[in-house]
């Protein structure tokens, strides 16, 4: 196969690139531009961002012998992950851009350009699992269990998915990733992981927004509706928050206060205990399926957040499938709105399967 | 074998110029006085008059430099700096289509030494209207510490009105360099006859090593240091010259010339002409010989560059590029290209060139434009699948 590998001038998608060529696929590097104005060097564990992130991702390609190619997709990444990172805040939501990423840039604009181009498939460094069968692609978790990507995958979808290899899938564990990097003079084989947002340089979230979406104050309120403070802006805030509410004084119970609900058309940030923040179960909308939908009632797990633990649920479709009503075996902590689920049902053949992905409304 | 058609980013190295950077008398630093040092000192002196006589300036004209970069910085900043001393003249006047090296260093004097820079815009073909600098001198013209104008354009070959911007400047007094980058080893240069402050040149753009280039800097042109050292290069450009550079940026500099690059290039203006407008030629009315801008409407030059690169046709897109991204050209929207500003294919042939290069592309051209079309004409996911 002609194979497209995304190379960030990390540790992962360098080996997955390096087990592509290894499986015999005619592979040829790129790495993404996603920024307009890049900084030279890397900050931090942010991912591929910096042109040194660039750099490493070109020495991969030599040391694989592969051609290497940078793609400017800035635009599509200002319009697409940065502008949506920036309204979802603005709504009092909490996004996933890594997953908006995949969705929009790495299994959409990039995928799409590589078919285009006569390339029969793009490989990325995640670690999931993928097969076909006759419904399309069908999504797994990772043999390495604790690294597992699926999460942030499944927003991607079975059409975005296929004709996608993850070489990394079935690897045991990332420090047999960086064995095999270190084996073949990887230069990154020691880099550190990333786990910021790479388009905030500084890693400062909360300026990030500030700056580009300005101040906009409004009341802090308990869980009696009483004011008890006031904050520049809904989106400097997120629910199940605890730190920075700026509440000059404490509770009347002395008891922590946490972020409970936040009103982006009342500009209202909601605070209360953190009893307040337990949910016994939440609706998601914009449902993508792997394979057909599930009708009636679904055992299965969820998962909310990249590295959450996966939660007993029961899974209601409605409105042609496209709304989950999802029903916690245990209530949980903080489900923020605009968080990623995704839904895991156990296939007996193939362990956990990603049957569909939803925004929490 | 490799089609290259690159040469205005760097010629292959000419055998003759190999040979001389190999065999060069380089035995210790040229500035010591002991009999090795001398040895040395001639190679590099043996180079200077051979650069000097190749385009026509005096050997005491030639400092070395690490290359075209450094020679344009010189001369912008050291002669902007040396004309502050007895007045003030905060003006820069450079080109819209400038080289970086040129449009960056007078970013640099804007931010950090007050300077103002006015910078010519070009018509639709490139070039800068004599008009626009007769106008902009009458205005600034005793407030204008230097002008700088670039010889020919490195991504449309567009040769620029330096005889008149010299001419003009000569009656205000004003210092006027330009980048030589581009026209030394494709049109006869003459130094002295050109009335210029100073020139640069760049060994590798004429098939000699990277890494040396000179800048051509009359005695009476005023010009400062911009960096500290030993004060080598008659003072303006410290740090030991690179003898054996200069050996074979000497040697190039012999053998360049002779080479018919626009009857090489014809076929490809025909082709492009018969092209029913997938692909325009940008050919400015007065260019240097070898190289063609293409813009081709409805393609990005990143996939276009890509989709040659595959089959073995190394050409390039517009000239900025950072860690291998692809910008918009400032050259192209100072032309008034807009969306065709990333359209923009830059073929440039040299010494080593062939009919058979200029035939594999034209042969690939249709090709590849109807596969980064189709890439072109895939639906972006804004009015795709967005939800």
């Amino acid at each position: 196969m002609k194979v497209l590998a995304a190379l960030s001038g990390g540790v992962d998608s360098a080996v997955a690139a390096a087990l592509a060529v290894d499986a015999g696929h005619e592979v040829t590097g790129v790495h993404m531009a996603l920024m307009r104005h890049r900084a030279p060097t890397r900050t931090g564990s942010r991912g591929c961002c910096s042109i040194e992130d660039a750099s490493d991702a070109r020495r991969a390609a030599d040391n694989l012998a592969i051609p290497f190619y940078v793609w400017d997709l800035s635009e599509d990444f200002e319009a697409l992950v940065i502008e949506d990172f920036l309204a979802e805040y603005r709504a009092g939501r909490t996004p996933n851009p890594c997953v908006r990423c995949n969705e929009h840039i790495k299994f959409a604009t990039l995928a799409r350009r590589a078919r285009a181009l006569g390339f029969d498939a793009v490989c990325t460094g995640h670690y999931a699992r993928l097969t076909t069968d006759d419904a399309g692609a069908r999504l797994r978790r990772a043999i390495h269990r604790a690294k597992d990507q699926s999460y942030v995958l499944a927003a991607a979808g079975p059409q975005g998915l296929q004709e996608v290899v993850l070489p990394l899938g079935t690897a045991a564990s990332k420090a047999e990733v960086r064995a095999m990097a270190e084996r073949r003079g990887l230069p990154m084989a020691s880099k550190p992981d990333s786990y910021d947002i790479c388009f905030i340089a500084d890693g400062n979230t909360a300026g990030f927004l500030r700056e580009r979406l300005g101040e906009r104050p409004g009341p802090i309120l308990d869980e009696t509706g009483r004011e008890v403070g006031t904050h520049r802006g809904i989106h400097a805030f997120t629910v199940g928050q605890r730190r920075g509410l700026g509440v000059p004084r404490p509770a009347a119970d002395g008891r922590p206060r946490f972020v409970t609900q936040i009103d982006a058309a009342k500009d209202t940030v909601h605070i209360g205990p953190v009893e307040a923040l337990s949910v016994e179960g939440f609706v998601a909308v914009d449902a993508t399926w792997f394979g057909p939908a599930a009708s009636g009632m679904l055992p299965c797990e969820v998962q909310v957040r990249a590295h959450g633990l996966p939660l007993r649920a029961q899974v209601t479709s409605a409105d042609d499938a496209t709304r989950l009503h999802v029903r916690l075996a245990t209530p949980m902590r903080a489900v923020a709105p605009g968080q990623s689920v995704v839904v895991y049902a156990p296939d007996p053949a193939r362990g956990d399967l990603v049957v569909a992905h939803a925004r929490i409304v | 074998m490799a089609v290259y058609l690159d040469y205005a980013a760097s010629a292959p190295l000419r055998p003759e110029a190999g040979e001389a950077w190999a065999a060069a008398c380089v035995p210790a630093n040229p500035s010591s006085v002991h009999a090795p040092g001398r040895a040395a000192r001639a190679t590099v002196e043996a180079a200077r008059e051979t650069i000097a006589r190749a385009f026509g300036a005096d050997s005491a004209e030639v400092v070395f430099t690490s290359g075209g970069t450094e020679a344009d910085a010189l001369a912008l900043a050291g002669i902007f700096h040396a004309r502050q001393v007895d007045a003030e003249r905060p003006h820069v006047l450079i080109s819209a289509v400038e080289h970086h090296a040129i449009g960056h260093t007078a970013d640099i004097l804007a931010a950090r030494h007050g300077a103002t820079v006015t910078r010519l815009p070009v018509a639709a073909d490139g070039i800068v209207a004599v008009e626009t600098i007769a106008r902009v001198l009458e205005r600034h013209g005793g407030q204008i510490a230097v002008i700088s104008l670039i010889g020919a354009n490195n991504e449309t070959g567009a040769a620029q009105p330096v005889d008149h911007a010299v001419a003009l400047a000569g009656i205000h007094g004003v210092p006027v360099h330009s980048d030589w980058v581009q026209v030394a080893g494709k049109v006869p240069c003459d130094f002295d006859a050109s009335g210029l402050a100073a020139a640069s040149i760049s060994s590798h753009k004429i098939g000699g090593p990277v890494g040396v280039g000179a800048l051509l800097v009359r005695r009476d042109t005023p010009l400062v240091p911009v960096t500290g050292g030993g004060g080598q290069e008659r003072g303006v450009r410290s740090g030991t010259v690179d003898a054996r550079g200069a050996a074979g940026f000497a040697a190039a500099a012999l053998a360049a010339g002779g080479h018919d690059l626009e009857a090489l290039l014809a076929p490809l203006d025909a082709a492009v002409a018969r092209s029913g407008g997938a692909a325009i030629c940008r050919t400015p009315p007065a260019h240097v010989p070898g190289t063609r801008l293409i813009t081709v409407p409805g393609c990005s030059a990143e996939v276009l560059t890509y989709l040659l690169d595959r089959e073995g046709i190394a050409v390039s897109a517009g000239s900025a590029c950072t860690a291998g991204v692809v910008g918009p050209s400032h050259v192209l929207a100072a032309m008034g290209l807009g969306d065709e500003a990333t359209s923009g294919l830059r073929i440039s042939v040299g010494w080593g060139s062939t009919s058979r290069d200029i035939d594999a592309l034209i042969e690939a051209l249709p090709r590849v434009i109807e596969i980064a079309r189709a890439a072109a004409a895939v639906p972006s996911p804004r009015e795709g699948d967005r939800r």
